[in-house]
């Protein structure tokens, strides 16, 4: 094995690395957002109860223990190569920290402060609007950050189904070609910033979503 | 208090009907046969031990209960033919733990009733300045602070001030005051009668504690094991209570209690021995031998041209002086204003070991004298204090 980082390599290739960059960057993007579209809805509709999600739970914690490789193998089998099944498969994987953080958070509004909600007269549609989803914030958050991290690892996989992204670099240009080195070590350091900087973002978009946290703590 | 309210502020008169609620079937109810009438503008306590239903009976007023029996009447309105978020925007909802929402600055949550009901901003922003003012928050410096930034008893007032945001013609109270310390929670109290007596609400309060109940209510409800044992106005129930319960829960101080309830300004005063300083020996004698001058335990009050009390003289002295002379001030101790209760004065008088306390006005000239006797005798209905009795 080159131990070597071959840069000539790198600055003969930066057209595949930014495409491969741009792709995995999509592939993470659409299906976190497709995760929180579907998750949020979820959590709201299961959160008041234990049954549902208990069930919620078993279905999608089964999903998230399915080994990644044999879930990309799985959804290559039914449907074709693509990006569509890529982000299928990334999607299911962030279901069950999303919704569980989602639940969590909603379940965490103090009973006096439903209680002074529900005395007001808020509806159970305000209640869920107006006090029950901004206090849950904090924690639907922590769930995205994790599942945002852990997906842009995920995503690297979604090669073996022709979806592109980071994969390429790591899988097609490396290991196939007998290890070489290069193209494994950009994929993995540009993944890797890529998740520090998403997690950042999502920092600061909870900051600026949970004033009344950083003003108690003054 | 009631009869004292200005009309103009709207206040309802809340009736509980037979009221009822059984949590399960085979249970002993939570509240029975719960009949209570509240007038317009009035304070009513609710107060019992734990468990006995006052809660739940609170809660059944703006339906966070259904009831299983009986019905609720506002202004003569039965609550349940109403549309249950639009009765509880209209009824004024306070909790011991206040939850205020945490997420909201104060401002915003003072204005969330008048939001719910679609006041424009700026009738919305006017009312929380005004309301933050009334619960005695400088709006400038709290509107936009957020509820974890303010210590408990801030908290509560922000708690008082948001259920009164829309005006509601009733407030529902749930131990309002019980979750801060007790310095802050007779200050609230305090607050709270000054509040009412400006903006007449009618006020329906749970309570477990019955100092804070005789000095809050206009009627005192006790109920016990889920039902009514006595409904009346404090000074009543100190004085006739229904049975051993009451009197057990009244304590055994509750005739000192009573005392609490009555302030000088509402009672007769013995009339003032007084004598100018200054004043001529043979015009005293003069008026003694007239009658209209009478020593309190053989002494005269020395009053200065001002009118204000400056000490006690002995009558003995009388006989070897010319004039009456003019102390200084500060013999006349313990001085009393008229919105002293008897009890504050009974203590003030115990505390400087005199036997008379001078009762003065605004200005501070003596109006009358009050005695321990004289309040002993007025606990019994009895001497010359009860001849203009209290309400």
């Amino acid at each position: 094995m080159d131990i070597e980082v071959r840069w000539d390599w790198i600055r003969s290739h930066t057209d595949d690395i930014q495409r491969n960059t741009i792709e995995h960057l999509q592939l993470v993007g659409v299906s976190l957002a497709i995760a929180i579209a579907l998750a949020i809805p979820l959590a709201v509709l299961v959160y008041r109860s234990r049954v549902a999600f208990g069930t919620t739970t078993a279905i999608t914690g089964a999903l998230y223990t399915v080994p990644s490789l044999a879930m990309f193998a799985f959804l290559l089998s039914i449907f074709d190569i693509g990006f569509g099944p890529a982000v299928a498969a990334l999607v299911l994987y962030s279901l069950l920290i999303l919704i569980r953080n989602a639940v969590v958070g909603l379940r965490s509004v103090p009973t006096p402060v439903r209680d002074a909600a529900r005395g007001m007269g808020l509806t159970r549609l305000q209640t869920l609007l107006r006090v029950e989803l901004p206090l849950a914030v904090p924690s639907i958050m922590a769930g995205i950050r994790i599942t945002a991290v852990s997906t842009v690892g995920i995503a690297t996989i979604a090669v073996f189904i022709g979806a592109g992204g980071l994969g390429e670099l790591i899988y097609n240009d490396g290991v196939q070609r007998g290890l070489f080195l290069t193209p494994i070590l950009a994929g993995a350091v540009i993944a890797t910033a890529m998740a520090i900087i998403i997690d950042l973002l999502l920092v600061l978009a909870e900051r600026l979503m949970t004033p009344w946290l950083r003003a108690a703590r003054r | 208090m009631g009869a004292e309210h200005p009309t103009a502020t709207r206040a309802a008169r809340v009736e509980l009907q037979g009221l009822g609620m059984r949590y399960q079937r085979d249970a002993a109810p939570a509240v029975e046969d719960l009949t209570l009438d509240v007038p317009a503008g009035e304070v009513c306590v609710l107060i019992g031990p734990s468990g006995c239903g006052k809660t739940t009976a609170l809660k059944m007023i703006n339906r966070l209960i259904e009831p299983t029996g009986g019905r609720v009447l506002i202004d003569g309105v039965d609550v349940r033919t109403r549309p249950v978020a639009l009765l509880r925007r209209e009824t004024g909802y306070v909790i011991q733990q206040v939850g205020l929402l945490p997420h909201l600055t104060i401002a915003s949550n003072v204005a969330t009733v008048p939001r719910l009901v679609g006041w424009d901003r700026r009738r919305i922003e006017m009312r929380t300045r005004e309301l933050l003012t009334l619960v005695g928050l400088d709006p400038d410096e709290y509107a936009d602070r957020y509820p974890a930034q303010l210590s408990g008893g801030q908290q509560q007032r922000v708690g008082l001030a948001r259920a009164l945001a829309a005006d509601p013609p009733l407030m529902l109270m749930d131990e309002p005051f019980s979750a801060v310390d007790p310095i802050t929670r007779h200050r609230l109290q305090l607050d709270f009668l000054r509040l009412h007596r400006a903006v007449p609400k009618t006020v329906i309060m749970v309570s477990h504690d019955i100092d804070e109940a005789v000095r809050m209510a206009d009627r005192i409800a006790v109920m016990r094991e889920g039902r009514l044992v006595q409904y009346a106005a404090p000074a009543e129930l100190l004085a006739r209570p229904a049975d051993d319960f009451v009197s057990n829960l009244l304590g055994a101080d509750r005739a000192l209690k009573g005392l609490a309830l009555i302030r000088l300004e509402e009672t007769a005063l013995r009339p003032v021995p007084a004598v100018r300083a200054g004043e001529p020996a043979g015009s005293v004698r003069e008026r003694l031998a007239r009658g209209d001058l009478e020593p309190v335990d053989g002494a005269f009050l020395v009053l200065g041209a001002d009118g204000r009390p400056l000490g006690w003289w002995s009558e003995e002295r009388l006989g070897g002086a010319d004039a009456v002379p003019s102390p200084p001030p500060g013999g006349a101790e313990p001085l009393l204003d008229g919105i002293t209760t008897l009890r504050d004065t009974l203590s003030a008088l115990f505390g400087t070991g005199v036997d008379h306390g001078v009762v003065v006005d605004g200005e501070g000239r003596a109006r009358g004298l009050v005695s321990a006797a004289d309040i002993a005798l007025h606990a019994r209905g009895e001497g010359p204090m009860a001849s203009r009795s209290a309400g």
